[in-house]
Order: C-alpha cells, then sequence, then structure tokens
C-alpha cells in the first residue's frame, strides 16, 4: 500500500479525516465500530445453531469434560445414527415431504387466482371480501379449528390421509394461505393494468389474458409464496396434530420431522429399549443425541435455504410484502 | 366476445354488458376462495362462539348435542375460576408480548440500519439473519432452551443488576434476558422489511440535509424515523400476529390440551380462544394507535394500509 501524505501542516486534519470521517465519507473508526457490531449480532444469531452442531457430534465422554466445551476431542458419528433410528429418520423424511409439496402446490395456484381476481377485477361485495379476508388473517386459527375438526370427521374424511390438507389448501384455506393471497394481492396491484386490458380487447378471454400474461408477469411472487409455503407445511406441527393426528401410530398416520423430534425421548426410550433401562448412564439419551435429532430435522430446510437462500431473501423484497 | 372498440373498463354505463363481464370474472376468480372461507371461517366461527355459549356433548360418531346453559356466561367464568392456569398464562403472556414488541422492532431497524451503511459482504450477514425465520420451530426452539442456548452467556450476569425491581417486573425481564436469542431470532423478516424500506430513501435527501449542516443524529431523528414509521407499524402488527400464533406460544398449547381433553373440552377451549382472540386484537388496536399516521396524510395512510393486508 501506498500512502500519499500530505504536506505537514494538514497532516493533523488528515488523520482525522480517516479516523473520523467527514461529511463525505465515514471513518475508520466508524467503520469498525459497524463491523463490530454487526459481526457480533450475526455471532449471537448463530450461537445456537454452532452450538448445537459442536454438541451434536460429541461423545458422551466429552458432554462431561468441560474442557471440551467447543471442540469436540474426537469426532463420533453414533449419535446421528442413534438419532436417525429415533427419529424413523428416512420414513418421517418422505412423508414430510408429502405433507409440505402437495398442500403448497394447491395453495399457491388457488392463492394466485384469488389474489389477482382481487388486484384486477372491481364487483359488488369487494369491501365485504376484503374485509373477511383481513380478518381471517388476524384471527388466531385456534378459534375455528375445533369446528373445522368436527366437520371433517363429519364428512367421513379424518382417516389419517392427508385428504383434510388437500382439501383445505384447495379452497384457499390451507396454512397462512391469507397471507398468501395478500402477497399475490399486492404484486398484481402493480402490474400495469393497460397489460392486461390490451390482451382482453384483443380477444383473449379473461383466463387467457391470467394465465399467458399475469402468470408470467407474477414470477417473483409465486417464487416468494412457493418457498414460504414449503417452509411453513414443513415446520407445522399444530395443525398437523390436529387434522392428521388420526392414526396417530407411526406405520400408518402421517407424521412430521418436528412431530418426531417434540415426542423424541418417548421414541428414544421405545427404540432403544434396553439401553435406556439400563443402569449405566454412558448409553442413556444424552444431549449429544438430542441435538444431533435437531440438526437432522432441520437438515432438510437448511440445505434448501444454503442452496436458495439468494431467492429465499430476494423474493421478500420483490413480492412486494414490504409495499410500495 | 371482445368489443371492438378500446372502452375504459370503469366506465360507469350502468350494468353495460362490460361492467356485468368484469363483475362475473371477479366472481369466477375468487369462486374457490369465498366457498372456502364461507365454510371453514365465517361458518366454523359462528359455531365456534355458540359452542363457547353451550354445553356441548360429544357421543359417538359425530353426534353432537348442544344444550342450551342456565347463564351463557358459564363458560368464560369457569375458564378464569376453575382453569387456574389460564388467566395467569394469559397474564404473562401479554406481558411478555408487550416488553418483546419494542425489543424486537427496535433490534431489527438498528441491524437494518447497520446493513444499509456501506459494508462488505451485506449479502452473507443478511443470509445469517434471516436464517432463524426458515428453521426457528416450536420443536427446535423447545430443545435448544433446553439446552440453555437460547440465552447469550454474558446476559446471566445482566439479571443480577435488576435485583431490586419488584418480583412481578423481575419474572418477565429476567426471563427476557434468558431468551434474549428467542426474541432475536423472531426479528428476521422484520429486518428485511426495515432495510427495503430505508434502500428506497432517496440518497439527495441526507446530502440537501448535510449541506445545511445537519449531523448524522439529526438525520436519522428528521429523515430516517419518519419514513420508517409505516413501517413500525407494519412491523409491529405482523410481530404481533406471529407471535400470538407462533409455535412456542404457551397459550394456544394450553388451548390445544384443554380441547382435547376427555371431558367438558370444547365448549372450554372455545371460550378460552375467544378471550385470547380479544386480548390480541386489544393489543393491536394500542399498536395501531400508536404508530398511525396523522389524518392529514391520509392518501399514504390508505395506500400503506392495503399493504398491511
Amino acid at each position: 500500500m501506498k500512502f500519499n501524505l500530505p504536506p505537514k501542516g494538514a497532516r493533523k486534519d488528515y488523520f482525522k479525516k480517516v479516523f473520523f470521517g467527514s461529511n463525505e465519507k465515514r471513518g475508520v473508526v466508524m467503520s469498525i465500530v459497524v463491523y463490530v457490531l454487526l459481526i457480533t449480532i450475526a455471532f449471537i444469531y448463530l450461537y445456537p445453531v454452532l452450538y448445537m452442531f459442536s454438541r451434536s457430534l460429541m461423545s458422551s465422554k466429552d458432554l462431561l469434560d468441560s474442557s471440551a466445551k467447543w471442540i469436540p476431542s474426537s469426532i463420533t458419528g453414533q449419535n446421528y445414527r442413534d438419532a436417525i433410528a429415533t427419529l424413523d429418520y428416512w420414513n418421517s423424511l418422505w412423508k414430510n415431504v408429502q405433507i409440505a409439496v402437495i398442500p403448497t402446490i394447491l395453495q399457491v395456484f388457488v392463492c394466485s387466482m384469488v389474489g389477482y381476481g382481487f388486484a384486477r377485477y372491481k364487483f359488488p361485495g369487494k369491501t365485504l371480501w376484503m374485509g373477511i379476508l383481513i380478518l381471517s388473517f388476524l384471527l388466531p386459527s385456534q378459534t375455528i379449528d375445533m369446528p373445522n375438526y368436527l366437520l371433517f370427521q363429519n364428512l367421513k374424511m379424518m382417516d389419517g390421509s392427508l385428504k383434510p390438507f388437500i382439501f383445505l389448501a384447495a379452497v384457499g384455506q390451507g396454512f397462512k394461505s391469507t397471507l398468501c393471497i395478500l402477497i399475490f394481492f399486492n404484486f398484481h396491484r402493480q402490474v400495469p393494468q393497460s397489460l392486461i386490458e390490451a390482451a382482453e380487447i384483443d380477444g383473449a378471454d379473461h383466463f387467457k389474458a391470467y394465465f399467458q400474461i399475469a402468470i408470467p408477469l407474477s414470477m417473483a411472487a409465486i417464487v416468494c409464496v412457493t418457498l414460504f409455503s414449503l417452509v411453513w407445511y414443513w415446520n407445522e406441527t399444530y395443525l398437523v396434530r390436529t387434522y392428521l393426528g388420526y392414526g396417530h401410530t407411526r406405520a400408518k398416520g402421517l407424521t412430521t420431522l418436528m412431530i418426531e423430534l417434540q415426542k423424541f425421548e418417548d421414541s428414544y426410550n421405545v427404540t432403544f429399549d434396553a439401553r435406556a433401562s439400563s443402569v449405566t448412564s454412558t448409553n442413556k439419551l444424552n444431549d449429544a443425541i438430542k441435538m444431533a435429532g435437531t440438526m437432522l430435522s432441520i437438515a432438510p430446510l437448511l440445505l434448501l435455504y444454503l442452496v436458495l437462500q439468494k431467492q429465499f431473501v430476494e423474493s421478500v423484497d420483490r413480492a412486494g410484502i414490504t409495499g410500495e | 366476445m371482445a368489443t371492438k372498440a378500446p372502452k375504459n373498463p370503469h366506465d360507469k354505463h350502468p350494468l353495460s354488458k362490460r361492467v356485468l363481464r368484469e363483475w362475473l370474472h371477479g366472481y369466477l376468480f375468487l369462486l374457490p376462495w369465498i366457498f372456502g372461507v364461507s365454510v371453514f371461517f365465517v361458518y366454523a366461527m359462528v359455531r365456534s362462539l355458540i359452542f363457547s355459549f353451550t354445553d356441548v356433548q360429544i357421543g359417538g360418531e359425530a353426534g353432537l348435542t348442544i344444550t342450551a346453559l342456565a347463564n351463557p356466561w358459564q363458560n368464560y367464568i369457569d375458564v378464569f375460576t376453575t382453569e387456574v392456569n389460564f388467566p395467569i398464562t394469559l397474564g404473562s403472556f401479554a406481558l411478555s408480548l408487550v416488553l418483546q414488541l419494542p425489543i424486537i422492532i427496535s433490534f431489527s431497524l438498528i441491524i437494518a440500519l447497520l446493513l444499509n451503511s456501506k459494508i462488505k459482504a451485506r449479502g452473507l450477514f443478511r443470509m445469517i439473519f434471516f436464517l432463524p425465520v426458515i428453521i426457528a420451530t416450536g420443536p427446535v426452539m423447545n430443545m435448544l432452551t433446553a439446552q440453555g442456548v437460547a440465552s447469550v452467556p454474558m446476559m446471566a450476569d445482566m439479571t443480577s443488576l435488576l435485583g431490586a425491581l419488584p418480583q412481578f417486573l423481575l419474572d418477565p425481564l429476567t426471563d427476557l434476558f434468558n431468551n434474549l436469542i428467542v426474541i432475536l431470532w423472531n426479528a428476521g423478516i422484520q429486518i428485511l422489511i426495515f432495510l427495503s424500506g430505508l434502500q428506497k430513501v432517496s440518497k439527495t435527501l441526507y446530502e440537501a440535509a448535510k449541506i445545511d449542516g445537519a449531523s448524522g443524529w439529526e438525520s436519522f431523528w428528521k429523515i430516517t424515523l419518519p419514513i420508517v414509521k409505516p413501517m413500525i407499524l407494519l412491523n409491529s402488527i405482523y410481530t404481533v400476529v406471529t407471535l400470538a400464533t407462533g409455535g412456542t406460544n404457551e397459550i394456544i398449547e394450553l388451548i390445544y390440551t384443554v380441547t382435547n381433553a376427555p371431558t367438558k373440552g370444547y365448549e372450554y377451549g372455545m371460550a378460552m380462544s375467544w378471550i385470547y382472540t380479544l386480548i390480541i386484537g386489544v393489543i393491536l388496536v394500542i399498536v395501531f394507535l400508536l404508530f398511525k399516521e396523522k389524518s392529514d396524510k391520509k392518501v399514504v395512510y390508505e395506500k400503506r394500509r392495503v399493504t398491511l393486508r
């Protein structure tokens, strides 16, 4: 690096400028403060994940050894093997994928249409429906879950299959559907009406205009809603327990990794019956196995996020959730 | 069927063919949702209200008998008198919500401001701050809290400084410090909303202020904050709604347990959830009144309100 120092007389001013900044440029001191703050906060954010990861690789001996707080003395894969057995991992993963993917596809399709309908058309009663839409966003779903559960029972749909979820998503009442509709509504409102009207005048009917013009224009919103909908369904436990929990035994009913994680301790005791009842503490369920289980259950989403992080973060921006 | 002359579709020609077609298509696009919301929201809401004022017996295959109560408010009274846990949990939840809200909002604003300054690797930092939105769920958080990693190590010492406070304030505050990471983990979306708001602020505004001799501090209070204010409202409402329906919420757990209890479940659970809804509604109204814009900015406000939906 080459230093071009100003003549002696002006040096004091020059250093002041470099370190403390001026009206035009931020000084070095200020930059350091910003970076230190950001790195500290980033560390606080990552701390639980790092802790989880390092713990999950520790042997039970390391857990008790306070000198190995962060770095395991030897890396063991046993915790992961135990956790995979406890979670019944591959089976649960496959079921979780079904629970997340199928309703998401329906939800995106329906919510996009409804959001477009609200944004594009004027019709009598629109204010009323809009009011109901907002009310359904604000009301905690606990007030309506039980009556809906009873309704599905009357319709004989509560057989432990995915039917209630599919049905709800198909009529725009899936998990966080309202938020999805609002995102699409917001997005389609910003698309110039003239584009769509021109197509309609040219002879395309309204549905053609929607599929051929509005949908390609709203790809950003579609990416956003699809990704978030996948994450929401993946992480959902309350509704899964309410609507799909009928055949709660693992072999038959549908389950998610989150639900399996919730009952990790019980499952462990069942899976490793002999070990749990044995007196030697080394084989008992320890924190390392629990952390391995937690790590495994977030691993698919973590992977998805690492690959698509740009789409995740930017779609929030571009889909206009933030409002224009 | 296309009309030949390019007419304005919003032409107020009463019930022309064109207008009728608009109406029809509006409803066609909304049709699945209108069916869904009528059955699974409006009808369900009415039923849930009725349940909460009656005595519900569930017998056999979907056999449902609803008997009127001598005192229609009996369930609501019982919730407070016999379910000892409910008022306590509700109170502590409302208090922690009120305490968490300003922390989440101010913290996400600070992070957004830091990210908005000229820094390298903004994408990486943004990715880290957004990570919890993807992975923070009820079961994961419970696992982490049980491990004691939900609190920043140094924070434990901080709590000892608060010893002089009265008990009813001390408990939620220690709770706050012990769960600081959990609280910060809830700020992911809010950071992005603030950040994208800040990036839309024209640089010339700050330059003009500088020429007039304003310091960075003054620019923050006089330029940044007023511009960000509607986003504070948006973020506050978003925060309240997500916290109120989120997975680590004790009240929701309680309602779930009570509703599924073998005896006298449904009407209790419904009464509870309506009380809960009322409390959330009150908090939302307070938040709204605190951060709403003055009436002379009505047009802007209308625009923002749409965003909120």
